[in-house]
């Protein structure tokens, strides 16, 4: 047996299902050559582009097929009209080392900043911000895309309606993107205003929430799943927005002389080979610290790693779950079902199953992309350690509670749903598909979790 | 293709009779299961029911003989059902082993090793290719040290398990895994009229233990766990202690 040295392992960020594919890596311009895809060879089992691997299951890796990592590439700031056009491969981190000194933030960022913006898109990710700005597709304008036939297209939502849309959300498997131009929002500070509050239980949280979250571009609630019976739902509401230079001023004077300094600092990172540390007894023991430090109400600025990207402090943190790993399960349900979110909500608490990180959001509107995830509800997300009996019947009792509330799963989360419960969760899938099929029919794009979920 | 907690979408059981395999194929359905393929040699009569309430289960000739014909039969079964995300070896005959027929002997010999051999590097390429897949391979206990009693298969069944570890180091770093499972006296149709040996247990036992060991990742599985610390004494134990251990 022959090991070719470009196979390697690969999985997402649950480091769970991992599997070998060729990894090749391109950098934006390689692509747009005639004969770029001739170039990978033997393609029997399909490509898939990945970008930093922060996807939680399967989306970015292709089983004895072929892996496409795309390079950093170019980042041109317009600051006249507030866009700028960017390489898919760039990460948020760069990308905002480069633009927030010169006042502009992402429209659109989740809680890492080492994502692609090739990422961002064919996740159609969103934000804290979900509820005010949409998720970060709204904010794109056009891109350009190598498609399965080999030419490389200029897309906008006019130009090409169907491959647009279809994009947007659609896991990479509509065309590769090698760059994107869009929209950026201005800032006066790298700190936000924040008011974090702690809530005693679901009802309080959800009626927190429905009444005062339109006054915050930003808003997220971080919940104890660990706590039960009458404190069921205890949460911690963080809310805010950007601060203005004069905010900074009154809160922060000595911050006030630079204020769109920005250097996110990196701490030492998680080693390979950690057991899982993350087990019942310490997920109890930090949900009850992390609940009881926090003042009953607080306000004052944050900086946006502080306040957005908390965990980026820490490297390679999903090592803490061990060998096994995690996963995430995000879903959303319409605001009218309360009760289900409580039946979720109750059953994980009940089971046992210790969850580090729950955070329920309010999502607003819909962006319009056919597998896009975000629609009007409640969304909430619960860390998971796999590799523990009973968890299957758990995780598919819910996908049935999500499914029959006409909820939905996160594509760039899911790592365990059947391509039942997606189908039903999307309910343009069939238009999805059908533009799919005409984009590529041989079915030159494919990922694991397409083969999983049945997207091809 | 498998999910992030192990279940898989398609199962294929070599020795679609055995009580131990199909016990393993129902602790592994779930809503994800798709296809599950039951392969031996007198698919007509294999009963297809009360195995899976998600998926569909047909049957597929299957002769651990026919060693020229089994990377075919494996490539038909993968371009019919898609990948193949655990493959079950669990064909194998007991004998009547009074180690003085050379020909039951040999035989013995043909179905539990040639046989695991030829089927097992046959799935073995396909799982490479596809860069995933697990092997599931049921060696015994009864190889690991051979008794007086039954050593012509116990004999077959070390050669299997020596394959079967061997090529799961092979195949480090192809995306394919084995795990090879090794139970003790299992209360099933191959065993029946037979005394119970210490520490016996039911083929759901074996099955519960397999699918624990796929979760987390095992490379070897006994069954029950214990076994593995008995086993670890009873190899060091003198030869006449041994003979007369197995009484």
């Amino acid at each position: 047996m022959s090991v070719d040295t470009n196979r390697r392992s690969l999985s997402g960020w649950g480091n769970t299902a991992p599997s070998v594919a060729t990894v090749v890596h391109r950098t934006g311009s390689e692509l747009t050559h005639p004969g770029a895809l001739e170039l990978l060879g033997d393609v029997d089992r399909g490509v898939i582009a990945r970008g930093l691997g922060r996807s939680y299951g399967d989306p970015a890796q292709n089983a004895g097929g072929t892996v496409i990592r795309l390079d950093e590439g170019q980042i041109e700031l317009d600051a006249t009209s507030g866009t700028v056009t960017v390489g898919a491969g760039v990460s948020l981190d760069t990308l905002l080392r480069r633009i927030v000194p010169q006042g502009w933030f992402v429209p659109v960022t989740p809680g890492t900043r080492f994502v692609t913006v090739g990422g961002c898109i064919a996740s159609d990710i969103h934000g804290k911000n979900h509820h005010a700005d949409r998720s970060f597709g709204s904010h794109v304008i056009s891109m350009r895309m190598l498609l399965a036939d080999g030419s490389v297209r200029g897309v906008t939502a006019e130009s090409d309606a169907d491959l647009w849309w279809a994009t947007l959300g659609g896991m990479g498997l509509t065309g590769i993107i090698i760059d994107a131009t869009f929209r950026l929002i201005p800032i006066e500070t790298v700190r936000c205003l924040v008011d974090t509050e702690r809530v005693p239980n679901l009802d309080a949280l959800l009626d927190r929430m429905e009444t005062g979250d339109h006054q915050y571009r930003y808003s997220v609630a971080w919940i104890d799943l660990v706590a039960t019976g009458a404190s069921l739902g205890r949460a911690v509401l963080s809310r805010g927005n950007h601060a203005t230079l004069n905010e900074l001023r009154s809160y922060v004077p000595g911050a006030a002389d630079d204020p769109l300094k920005f250097d996110p600092p990196a701490l030492p990172g998680v080693p390979v080979g950690m057991p899982n540390v993350l087990n019942r007894a310490a997920v109890r023991a930090f949900n009850e610290v992390w609940y009881r430090k926090t003042p009953r109400e607080h306000h004052g600025t944050e900086t946006l790693t502080g306040f957005f990207h908390p965990l980026d402090m820490v490297g390679h943190w999903n090592r803490l779950y061990g060998r096994n790993g995690f996963l995430q399960y995000q879903f959303v349900v319409p605001f009218g079902e309360v009760a289900t979110l409580r039946t979720i909500i109750t059953k994980v608490s009940a089971g046992g199953h210790a969850s580090f990180l729950a955070v329920l959001k309010r999502f607003g509107a819909e962006s319009g992309g056919l597998l896009s995830f975000p629609k009007p509800g409640w969304t909430l997300t619960l860390d998971l350690p796999a590799g523990v009996d009973g968890l299957g019947r758990l995780l598919h009792e819910l996908d049935d509670l999500v499914m029959a509330a006409g909820g939905r799963h996160y594509l760039a989360k899911d790592a365990v749903s059947s391509p039942e419960v997606i189908r039903a969760g999307y309910p343009r899938f069939d238009d999805w598909l059908a533009i799919r099929r005409s984009v590529d029919p041989d079915g030159l794009w494919v990922s694991d979790q397409a083969r999983r979920l049945e997207l091809i | 293709m498998k999910n992030a907690i192990q279940e898989p979408q398609t199962i294929l059981l070599l020795g679609g009779t055995s009580d131990i395999g199909r016990a393993i194929v129902h602790e592994l359905d779930s809503p994800v299961l798709r296809s599950v393929v039951l392969a031996c040699r007198r698919p007509d009569e294999v009963d297809t029911a009360g195995l899976s309430e998600h998926a569909e289960v047909t049957t597929v000739r299957f002769d651990a003989l026919e060693h020229g014909d089994h990377e075919r039969l494996i490539a038909e079964i993968a371009a019919d059902v898609g990948d193949l995300d655990v493959v079950i070896q669990a064909f194998g005959e007991l004998g009547v082993d009074d180690g003085d027929d050379p020909e039951a002997g040999a035989r013995l010999a043909e179905v539990n090793y040639v046989g695991a051999v030829s089927s097992g590097l046959a799935v073995s390429r396909r799982l490479r290719s596809q860069g995933h897949g697990t092997l599931i391979v049921l060696s015994s206990v009864a190889g690991i040290r051979t008794r007086p009693s039954n050593f012509v298969y116990g004999s077959t069944k070390a050669a299997q398990d020596a394959f079967s570890t061997g090529l799961g180091h092979a195949l480090h770093g192809s995306g394919a895994r084995v795990m090879t499972v090794r139970p003790g006296f299992v209360r099933s149709s191959m065993t029946e009229g037979l005394d119970e040996a210490p520490f016996a247990v039911d083929p759901a036992d074996v099955a519960t233990a397999t699918v624990a060991g796929l979760r987390r990742g095992a490379e070897v599985v006994w069954a029950p766990g214990i076994l593995r610390f008995v086993f670890g004494i009873l190899r060091f134990v003198p030869g006449p202690i041994w003979r007369k251990l197995d009484r």
